[in-house]
């Protein structure tokens, strides 16, 4: 697979309709927050995960396109077909000292995962080989504005243990709770290194894959806690040059997401209530924009 | 200081872990020079140059928030992937992230900005056709057009650097006033010693002015 020969920054816009996005185990589970800003938040990895999840099911483990980080819920393995692995010397048990073994499992590893050769992994091989950036680098997503997170408390007509019924004297009833944002609109940058793809064979169908991710990943990703989670925009941002045309963040400032008219004086509760523009007239020589959703 | 740049970074949040707290990780008040030559060989790096951070100018107030993730524990073992590479087959060869997790907390920096001061010597590596002025141009004209090999972060990848090249005579961005401007911030490391298995060196780092020196990789003053 010939890696892809331009750098690529991506601006994702995604929202959530009465749901958590992103929980924050330091604060039981509460949608994060930026304590200064009260912006929401969604960490690089929180996304990361759904973007495996996607390619899992998508795939479903073809040649390839084996994830490495799993989670069990999307665990497929009998599905997992034979693989065109290398022929490697059988004899060789040892764990890899010399530098061209260890080259040689970190090549094995990128071709046959696509989260190693898109993310990167660490290998204990105690030599630096071993270790693979991926060219893909997500950041911390933020909401456009501050959010409210809202406790809703809810009632199971059901215990879990016998204990609890009888110390209820057979009423049966718990209380629980969910944290939810009644609307959120969220922003991350992603960038795409093309010397990293190099290294790593991360190739232009890897990424029409990670743009296919990042549009289609919220609508295989429903669950009780997330509510209403949907990709809004993908802007991505196209270097002619592999080492790039601009800094990142002049195409960043481009992106402007704002509030539509007339909506400014209440609370956003839907997408119609922003409004995104995309300052194209302000791309510098070399950079080509596309919204891809 | 014939070869110097000078380079404004900032971002959102910096995370320049403590090594003796990298488990639930506690950053640093300041970006290190380990950190700061990281980012300088995302722009340009060759093996016939060897960056040298000489000052670090810190623009905005230390302020710190906490973040609190679930990460995997385990790294991926090589035995198991010649195992697999073997078998053919990648069934078998995952980690399975929900029994290899671990919640960590991460006090990291908020809205950081420096300026990276550093000049670059030529290694043992360089060939006949490496000069100075070659290298200085390539960085220099990658730093004007926001060109990079990867995208630089400040200390671990979710915390993207953006940057800016400060040109010869043009003066540095405006400090914070509410900025530190003298702290003794204590030993910090200075950078890894690669050719001597991985050595971490440390130096006394002093903030005078809103200014660290740092003193020369192999001075009096930095101990491994």
């Amino acid at each position: 697979m010939t890696a892809i020969a331009h750098r690529y920054e991506f601006v994702y816009l995604f929202d959530v309709t009465n749901g958590n996005p992103n929980g924050d185990p330091d604060a039981g589970n509460l949608p994060r927050l930026d304590p200064e800003t009260n912006c929401g938040l969604v960490t690089d990895v929180a996304l990361k995960r759904k973007i495996r999840n996607f390619v899992t099911l998508d795939k479903d483990g073809g040649p390839g396109f084996a994830i490495y980080m799993q989670e069990k819920a999307v665990l497929n393995n009998q599905h997992k077909r034979a693989y065109d692995a290398l022929e490697i010397k059988p004899e060789d048990k040892k764990l890899p000292k010399d530098e061209a073994k260890a080259r040689e499992i970190t090549a094995w590893m990128c071709a046959n995962f696509f989260d190693v050769r898109t993310f990167g992994a660490v290998m204990t091989t105690g030599i630096n080989a071993g270790q693979v950036r991926g060219p893909v680098q997500l950041a911390f997503a933020t909401s456009v504005e501050p959010v409210l997170p809202l406790e809703i408390s809810i009632t199971r007509m059901a215990v879990t243990t016998e204990k609890e019924a009888e110390a209820q004297s057979g009423d049966n009833r718990t209380m629980g709770r969910k944290h939810i944002l009644p609307y959120g609109l969220y922003r991350a940058h992603g960038f795409v290194s093309a010397k990293l793809a190099e290294r790593t064979g991360f190739s232009d169908d890897d990424l029409q894959l990670l743009w296919n991710a990042l549009i289609n990943m919220f609508e295989h990703d429903r669950s009780a806690a997330r509510g209403e989670m949907a990709a809004r925009k993908l802007i991505v941002f196209e270097h002619e040059n592999a080492m790039g045309n601009a800094p990142a963040h002049v195409l960043f400032d481009a992106v402007k997401v704002q509030r539509a008219e007339g909506t400014e004086d209440r609370p956003a509760r839907n997408f119609a209530d922003y409004r995104v523009s995309v300052d194209a007239e302000a791309m510098p020589k070399g950079v080509s924009v596309r919204e891809l959703l | 200081m014939s070869y110097g740049i000078r380079l404004h970074v900032w971002g959102d949040r910096a995370c320049f872990t403590r090594p003796e707290m990298k488990v639930e990780r506690v950053s640093y008040d300041v970006i290190t020079p380990s950190a700061a030559r990281g980012i300088l060989e995302a722009i340009h790096w060759k093996p016939a140059i060897r960056w040298v951070v000489d000052r670090i100018h810190v623009l905005k107030p230390v302020r710190f928030e906490s973040i609190r993730r679930n990460e995997v524990g385990g790294k991926l073992s090589p035995g198991s992937v010649s195992r697999a590479m073997k078998a053919g087959t990648t069934a078998g060869l995952a980690t399975y992230v929900d029994e290899d997790r671990q919640q960590r907390a991460a006090t990291v920096l908020r809205d950081v900005a420096y300026v990276i001061e550093a000049h670059f010597e030529l290694t043992d590596k360089a060939g006949p056709d490496d000069s100075v002025g070659k290298h200085l141009d390539i960085f220099n004209r990658r730093a004007r057009k926001g060109q990079h090999f990867h995208a630089p972060c400040l200390g671990v990848r979710e915390f993207p650097a953006h940057f800016e090249l400060i040109e010869d005579g043009q003066p540095l961005p405006d400090a914070h006033p509410a900025r530190e401007a003298d702290k003794d911030l204590g030993w910090m490391l200075h950078d890894i010693d690669f050719a001597r298995d991985m050595t971490p060196r440390f130096f006394r780092a002093q903030l005078k002015a809103g200014v660290i020196d740092v003193p020369p990789w192999q001075g009096e003053e930095v101990k491994s």
